[in-house]
């Protein structure tokens, strides 16, 4: 009961803290005369969101900041009958937070969209259970954010804006010792970096690659379960996923409790994949399920065969057009053309993964019909080219004649006058 | 032969083309060591003959909107027979009609063949080299592709800056506020119609006054004592050597560097890198970057557009700012004014290409 009242106490203490504006504060003043660590909250409040937005230091440790100015005493202020609550224990550190986080009426008044279940899930996450079961060791609210100086998930240098979100999990995930006691691996971020993913998102920074929250969730993290992984890559590769499931693979893997993508891709280490992945030789994945002379091997072969010729076939065909227009001849048609091929080259090895060699093979004849149109206009510009350079020699020999001829009419004329 | 003779009364008692006859006859031209430069004129009209037959071969297929003109100048490269010829001649040779002319232009300048009474020629023939410099500007538009809709949008922004009537004259030549199909159907225009149709006039009027006060020779020989050549047929035949080695470097340029058409012009992607307007524009260009933002608190952009003005004006008016009659040996302050400007434009020229 008594948590409830305080609960009250704190959200109306934000509120009004919140629509007053920034006042004389007690905490700020003491804590920047403080050394080391004890200055860190005078220091990083200046930075915080909560602090730009109008809270304060009573918005989350209770207490009355405006009290002890004049007597200079800090028990004024730090009164539990002001409901001064100090530093929370680490359990209680989620349950703060979601006195405003899990307020849909109070958030609205900040961000209209903001989410308001972040508490809810992180009850459903590994971390939150292991917290509410009393473990100190894993990650709550303050972990990933901050405790001071918290910035918006929108602010690139924050620890869970999405290129730092990695190194945010790593800090602890990476930690043998600290993992040691749920004896779970701690390769997770190396590979993570290695992985295509991790250098699209943090080396090339592009935001559209995913990390560790967008597989695994963020305030409910929990590693996906065999039979939920494809769903969690589907929610980017929509048509592989769509494809895995109309393929036997789907049924045989479920049967063998394989996890769908991972099996061939690899989890935190997924490399950018290739046509290598495919077939029947060295590093291809299928070998390792499907044996020698069985028809799962012989449609990888086919498969692997049927994208190869297509590639090939596209390459010869770039390659011609490319002499020509170096040539300056306008084959800028057959080029946008044979962009089409390409698109079914893509396809194709989207196709694999439905892995029935005759569907693929449908898409790879189209490919396969568009390199050789477009190679051929490529060789047609070549031979108008080769024809253009023989007429302007036999036309430049016609006319130096004509020249030579005037030029001996010119002579002839000179030499009469 | 009779009948011929009897044709030939009949059409000089309706036309009077012996008068032409004997104009043909009688006229003939100087022969000193500054004769080559002659040549010049006959080949920048020459070429100007080549753009005429190769443009109205290209009006037949070529068609004027945003959304035909580069798929139909494809067309003409790829489909059309011989197509690729006529569009690589036409843009080789105005390109070839512009050296030409600048060097007809400066030929005549170093030889002050401007002198009293041939004031209007020097102008008329000015007017000309700015009408094929607007030729070439709107001519550049009309393939549609990229690098000459950036460049026709990089240089109508600079008629922008010119004061009081700089956004009334970008909105006359786009058609607009921004370089749209109304930009190209309007350039179009200019090209096929206005243009033309003025430098008829303008050349007209300067042939005929070239034939009336004929060639000029140069101040520093003397007319009296030198030789003339008969136009018809020695000079006639050394233009045609000209012409016909005219024609072999086009038919060269054509077959081996087939002017390129590029991607089509596409108004939201991104300006392609070193956008440059056609060579004769370069050293424009390269001045109003280089020129600072502002120098004594007038917009540097301004004083530049406001140098070239006065460099065009000045160029128009030679012939009324240079004295006519100098003392002899004395050779005034134009050559070495010319000297500076073929040295400024060949220099900004390089250091554009350059970069």
């Amino acid at each position: 009961m008594w948590q409830h009242f305080l609960l009250l106490m704190l959200i109306g203490a934000a509120s009004q803290q919140a629509a007053a504006g920034p006042v004389e504060n007690t905490c700020l003043r003491c804590h920047q005369q403080l050394d080391d660590s004890a200055q860190s909250p005078a220091k990083l409040s200046r930075q915080d969101i909560h602090f730009q937005k109008g809270l304060s230091c009573q918005s989350c440790h209770g207490g009355d900041p405006t009290l002890g100015i004049e007597t200079g005493d800090q028990a004024d202020s730090m009164s539990p009958r002001k409901g001064f609550v100090g530093r929370p224990a680490r359990k209680q550190i989620a349950a703060l937070c979601a006195r405003c986080h899990s307020n849909p009426d109070f958030m609205r008044k900040y961000n209209p969209q903001a989410r308001v279940d972040q508490y809810s899930e992180y009850l459903t996450s590994v971390h939150g259970k292991r917290n509410q079961a009393g473990d100190a060791n894993v990650a709550t609210c303050v972990d990933c954010h901050g405790t001071h100086g918290i910035l918006a998930v929108s602010n690139p240098t924050s620890p869970v804006y999405a290129t730092n979100v990695a190194s945010t999990c790593g800090r602890c995930h990476a930690d043998a010792r600290r993992m040691a006691p749920y004896q779970i691996p701690t390769n997770q971020m190396e590979e993570y970096l290695k992985s295509v993913h991790g250098e699209t998102l943090v080396k090339n920074r592009d935001l559209s690659a995913p990390t560790c929250n967008d597989c695994h969730g963020n305030h409910g993290a929990t590693p996906p379960g065999v039979d939920s992984v494809a769903n969690v890559c589907g929610q980017c590769h929509a048509s592989q996923w769509d494809l895995f499931a109309q393929s036997p693979h789907k049924a045989a893997f479920a049967a063998q409790g394989l996890p769908a993508c991972v099996t061939c891709h690899e989890n935190h280490l997924i490399l950018r994949t290739s046509d290598s992945m495919l077939g029947t030789e060295e590093p291809a994945k299928c070998p390792l399920c499907h044996d020698t002379g069985s028809a799962g091997y012989a449609a990888a072969r086919q498969m692997k065969a049927g994208i190869l010729e297509l590639h090939e076939k596209l390459g010869a065909a770039q390659d011609v057009l490319d002499r020509a227009a170096r040539a300056g001849m306008e084959v800028s048609g057959p080029i946008y053309r044979l962009a089409e091929g390409r698109d079914r080259l893509v396809r194709a090895r989207v196709e694999v993964h439905r892995f029935n060699p005759a569907a693929l093979q449908k898409i790879v004849a189209e490919g396969d019909s568009i390199a050789a149109a477009s190679e051929q206009s490529g060789w047609k510009a070549l031979a108008d080219l080769a024809y253009r350079r023989k007429g302007m020699a036999v036309s430049a020999v016609i006319l130096l004649f004509m020249i030579g001829l005037l030029l001996l009419k010119i002579r002839q004329l000179n030499r009469a006058s | 032969m009779a009948w011929i003779s009897k044709w030939g009364d009949w059409l000089e008692e309706r036309l009077g083309w012996r008068a032409v006859q004997e104009l043909i006859e009688h006229k003939d031209v100087p022969q000193h060591r500054y004769s080559i430069w002659y040549y010049f004129g006959g080949m920048t009209l020459f070429l100007f003959a080549v753009q005429v037959c190769t443009g109205i071969m290209l009006l037949l297929y070529y068609r004027p909107s945003a959304e035909t003109a580069f798929e139909s100048v494809q067309f003409i490269m790829t489909e059309v027979q011989f197509g690729w010829l006529i569009r690589s001649i036409h843009s080789w040779s105005a390109n070839l009609m512009i050296a030409a002319a600048f060097v007809h232009m400066f030929s005549a300048m170093f030889l002050r063949s401007f002198r009293r009474p041939r004031e209007l020629t020097w102008v008329s023939g000015a007017v000309l080299l700015f009408l094929s410099l607007a030729f070439g500007f709107s001519g550049y538009l009309l393939p549609w592709n990229k690098l000459a809709f950036f460049a026709t949008k990089v240089g109508t922004d600079i008629a922008g800056v010119v004061p009081v009537v700089g956004s009334f004259m970008v909105r006359f030549l786009r058609g607009g506020d921004e370089v749209t199909g109304a930009t190209l159907t309007r350039f179009f225009g200019f090209h096929v119609a206005i243009l033309p149709a003025v430098t008829t006039v303008i050349l007209g009027a300067h042939l005929y006054l070239v034939q009336k006060h004929g060639m000029s020779t140069p101040p520093s020989v003397d007319a009296a004592r030198t030789p003339r050549m008969k136009f018809v047929p020695d000079f006639l035949l050394r233009d045609l050597v000209g012409w016909l080695a005219a024609i072999t470097l086009l038919a060269v340029l054509a077959a081996i560097f087939p002017w390129e058409l590029g991607e089509k012009a596409d108004a939201f992607a991104p300006a392609p890198a070193g956008i440059k307007p056609e060579w004769y524009f370069v050293f424009m260009f390269q001045t109003l970057k280089y020129i600072p933002s502002r120098i004594l608190g007038i917009d540097g952009e301004i004083l530049g557009i406001l140098f070239f003005g006065i460099l065009g004006l000045l160029l128009l008016i030679t012939p009324f700012v240079s004295p006519s009659e100098r003392p002899a040996g004395r050779r005034g302050l134009l050559p070495v004014v010319g000297i500076l400007v073929i040295v400024y434009i060949a220099i900004l020229s390089a250091m554009a290409y350059r970069t």
